[in-house]
Parts: structure tokens; sequence; C-alpha cells
């Protein structure tokens, strides 16, 4: 293969996608702007769009065990890098979708990337999609994540959404939209962590539309040092659905946590709830740890690790 | 061997003064010992408990754990030293797996047989748990068990167990008691040190330590010992809930 791959580009594949060299089936590799390699598939296919920067994702209507990855990756400083992807997923289908973006930034200008994905789940269709946003490097240049996820999803699909950041993202806005007709069903989990002087916002609006329709919305997040976080989930229920919005907080140092979960219905028959709390690791998982053995450090690393595991 | 000299432990009052809960404490518990601690609600005998796993610090007196003074050392020093404690109330976390959670007791990665042994032990299925978080999602006597389980999996030359029974049903009780048993009879020379009101599990007692107002106020054998406590002595007819449920669970598959 042809393809130019620095061992930088190779750790933020494996860091964001699990990938190590070129996957199997379909794909799409982005670097700093520019396509490194794309391959489609029998099932899958992957073209450029006419109008936007990006791509689009065409999943034939039955397919069924297949995986997409969809990595994106920046090295160069300086590099302000949008893309517009969308997914039309065909019915009947099962599959898996791997996005996700690292930034590797050793210099003192800012890097950003911002993925605005589109996703249309076909009737009976079930959909697993893994995001993964990793940052790393020296510099002090701001590593910057702005990703946008539209979700559309018609009558019987069920979609689970992984949303992962995990540390070395400085400033990262997160806009999820997702509009569910009937018997659809959406799982969406959001897995944050913030350290130093990084800033998280986490918007979301979650429409049941149709008769039938549920949505969990899991959000787990550590904010440690002076870093900032504000999740703001809205679910309207405009139909007889359920929904569930559960944000989960742990707190250290000087970090500051605002979650508004916000329940709106427009039915009689939509039963929504929300529960949210934030507070710092209970003393006694601590203690329970170190009586079995661990150091403190030992134990706080523990009991975040299997929090947002 | 754990020796407690002079073990006196205060905390402040909100007049301003100080409460003395462990006051003045002696007490010697020997290697391949079963003591069972027992006495009235507010006798301090958790109090008693934490400040030999090192939870709480005492105000004065020594802690000395096989010829070493471990007064000021840290919960994780008694622990590698050989100190285990099962909590009265134990900890909840999100999102760490039963398995994990007996790993970490174990200090090294358990095999499935290990596993199912442990929580077979608290009459737990291992199929149905092992892979269930230690969150809120689990029952009081579920995470009860899980807790007492991981104490198994430890394996510490001094096991301390505050109120085991407590939050478990009777019949995982009768299999609990049948664990303690065991444990006793293999006589490795380990000690076990239980904070327990339950005359079963006194009766497994080599001694029985009496705690009221912070003192130890008597010890004895069961023989000595049980006269004083006030239980029914066996075998006298009386209340059937008050015997032991014949409802056993001693043989729950392990493969289930």
């Amino acid at each position: 293969m042809a393809v130019d791959l620095s061992p930088i580009d190779e750790n933020l594949l494996a860091e964001i996608a699990n990938i190590h060299g070129m996957p199997n089936g379909a794909f799409n590799i982005r670097r700093d702007g520019q396509l490194v390699e794309r391959h489609s598939s029998a099932n899958i296919e992957i073209s450029t769009k006419t109008d936007n920067p990006g791509i689009d994702i065409t999943i034939k209507p039955g397919t069924k065990g297949e995986t997409v990855f969809i990595p994106v990756i920046v090295t160069q400083a300086g590099l302000k890098d949008v893309v517009y992807n969308s997914f039309y997923i065909g019915e009947d289908c099962d599959i898996t979708i791997v996005a996700g973006c690292g930034i590797h930034n050793d210099s003192h200008a800012a890097s950003e990337h911002d993925g605005i994905h589109s996703f249309f789940c076909g009737k009976n269709s079930r959909v697993r999609y893994v995001e993964k946003h990793y940052g790393e490097g020296e510099g002090t240049g701001e590593r910057i994540l702005n990703p946008v996820t539209n979700v559309e999803m018609e009558e019987g699909s069920s979609c689970e959404m992984e949303l992962i950041q995990l540390r070395g993202v400085s400033s990262t806005v997160r806009d999820t939209n997702a509009v569910l007709h009937e018997d659809a069903k959406l799982v969406l989990t959001e897995k944050l962590l913030t350290h130093d002087d990084q800033t998280a916002t986490s918007n979301m609006k979650i429409e049941l539309v149709g008769k039938g329709s549920s949505v969990q919305v899991i959000s787990r997040s550590v904010a440690q040092d002076n870093s900032v976080q504000i999740f703001n989930p809205l679910v309207i229920g405009e139909a007889e659905c359920r929904g569930h919005v559960q944000c989960d907080a742990i707190i250290m140092g000087k970090a500051k946590v605002t979650a508004i979960p916000g329940i709106e219905a427009a039915s009689e028959d939509a039963v929504l709830v929300h529960e949210a709390a934030i507070g710092k690791i209970a003393g006694d998982q601590i203690v329970k740890l170190m009586t079995l053995g661990l150091t403190e450090e030992e134990a706080e690393e523990e009991i975040l690790e299997d929090f947002l595991g | 061997m754990l020796e407690l000299r002079n073990l006196t432990f205060e905390v402040p009052t909100p007049e301003g003064g100080t409460k003395r809960i462990i006051d003045e404490l002696s007490l010697t518990i020997p290697d391949d010992r079963f003591t069972v601690i027992t006495g009235p609600n507010g006798g301090g005998k958790s109090t008693l408990a934490k400040l030999i796993m090192g939870v709480e610090k005492p105000t004065s007196g020594q802690i000395i754990f096989n010829g070493h003074d471990i007064t000021d050392q840290s919960i994780t020093e008694r622990a590698q030293a050989g100190i285990g404690y099962g909590f009265q109330q134990p900890a909840r976390f999100k999102g760490m797996k039963v398995k994990k959670l007996l790993d970490i007791a174990a200090g090294k990665k358990l095999p499935m047989l290990a596993c199912n042994e442990y929580l077979a032990k608290v009459g737990l299925c291992s199929a149905s748990y092992l892979t269930r978080e230690v969150d809120k999602s689990l029952s009081g006597g579920e995470v009860k068990r899980i807790e007492i389980a991981t104490i198994l999996a430890r394996d510490p030359a001094l096991a301390i167990y505050d109120e085991p029974e407590a939050g478990i049903d009777l019949w995982s009780f009768d299999r609990l008691t049948e664990t303690f048993r065991d444990i006793h009879e293999a006589r490795d020379g380990r000690s076990i040190v239980i904070i327990s009101h339950q005359e079963r599990i006194i009766q497994l007692a080599d001694e029985i330590v009496l705690l009221r107002d912070g003192k130890v106020q008597a010890t004895g054998t069961p023989a000595e010992m049980l006269p004083t406590l006030g239980f029914v002595a066996k075998g006298i007819p009386g209340c059937q809930l008050s015997t032991p449920t014949e409802l056993h669970l001693t043989e729950i598959p392990t493969t289930c």
C-alpha cells in the first residue's frame, strides 16, 4: 500500500479507532483535511460530497455484520478542518460505524476539527456508532473539537451511540440532535474526562415524535483540575414514548460542572424521567479499595477508570 | 497475633467536650483463633474494628500486629501486612463489575473457578453476578454478600467481619454460617474476628469478647459466656422463627 502513515498517525488511529494499519472492509481515513485512503465494500459505498467537504456513506438495505471506519487525524498546527459526513443506512441493516478524531499538536497554534455527522437510519435497522475524541502533544496550542451529530431514525430502527472524549481536548462544544419515529430506540452514552483548563459543553436535543419510541441518555463525566463542563440535554416527548436521562459527574480539584437535564412532554402518554448527580469520589469507595491493599492514588484511579469504563 | 494496648478513642461532642467510645481497652487476639466480639449497640464494636483496620486513628494506645507497631500505619499498609475488613455497610461502585472487585481483592486476575467458589460460599451464583456492576442495582443483601466474598478472595491473615449477618436473609445466613465454620475448621493459622449478635455465629467462636461502653467486660468460651448473654439455649422448644431454617442452600451449583 502506498499510504504513508507516521508513527504519530498510527498512534492516533489506534487511540481513536483501535485500528492498526489499514482496516478490513469499508473505511475512509482523513488526515489534515485530506483523504489518506478510502475503500468501499460490496455493500458500503463511500463517495466524496459534491456540495461540501466530506463524504457520503451509503449502506445497502439488508447489510449485516459489517463495520465502517471513518477516523480523522489532525497533526498540523493552525489547521481548521470542517467536514460533513452523511450516513444513509438502508432498511434492515445491522452495522457498526467507528468514527473519531485524534489531534496531535506540539505547537503553539490551535488545531481544530469540526465534524458534522448526519445519520439516516432506515426501517428496522440496527446501528452501533462509536466516536472517540482524543488529543495529545506537548505544545500550548489548543486542540479543539466541535462535533455535531444529527440522527433521523425511521420506524423500528435502533441505534446505540457511544461518544467518548477522554483527555487531551482543550475545548469542545458537542451538539447532538435526534428525531425518533415510531418504535425507534436510541441509547446515547457520553463519557467525558476534562482536566487542566479544558472546557466541554454538550448540548442534546432528542425529539420522540413516534408512538413507542424511546431514548436513554447516559452521561458519565469526570472534571479535574480547573476544567469546566456543561451538560445540557433536552428530551422532548410528543407521543406515547419513554425517555430517561441520567447524568453522573465526578468533580475533582477546582473543576466546575453544570448539569441541566431537561425534559419536555407534549403528550399525556409520554413518560420522561431525568436524574442528575454531581459529587466527589465517595470516601467509602476509596477506603474500601485501600483495605484491599491499594494506595489512595491507585484507588482513585481505579474508581475513575471503572466509572468511565 | 494482634495486641491492643490501652486503646482509647474519643470524639468531640457538640458541647465542646469529648466522648470516649473506646476506653483504655487491652485485648490480645492470637493466631489461628476465631474470636467473636459481641455486646450492646453503641458499645464500640464497629469503632474497634475500624481502629484495627486504620479507618479511624486512636486518641491514645497502641496496636501491635505480628510484633510490629502499626498504630500510625495507613489502611493500605495494614492491608498489605495482612489485615482484612468486611464493612457492615459496603461501598458501591458505579461501573465496577463484581469480577473486577474480586480481582482487586485477590491482588491478581482470578480464574473463573475461584470466583465461582468465593461467590458460592456466600450463596451467590457467579454466572448471574460476575458481570454485574457493584452499584445500586444490587440489593443490600447482595452487596453485603459480595463484600464478604472480597474478604474470602483476599484471604488475609486476620479477617475482621463487621456484622456479616446484617441485611442477609435467613437462607443465605445459613450458607454463610457454614462458610465461617469451614474457615474455622480449616485451622490454617489465620485468625477471624467477627462482630456479631447472632447466636449461631457466637457458638462457632473459640473466644467471645463482650464489649460494653468501650471496655472489655468479659471474655470466655461459648460454654462460659453463652449462659450470660441471655440467648435461649438450643433444644428448648419455642418460637420456630428463632431456630435455623431448614432451607439449606449449601449445595448451590457453581455452574448455573
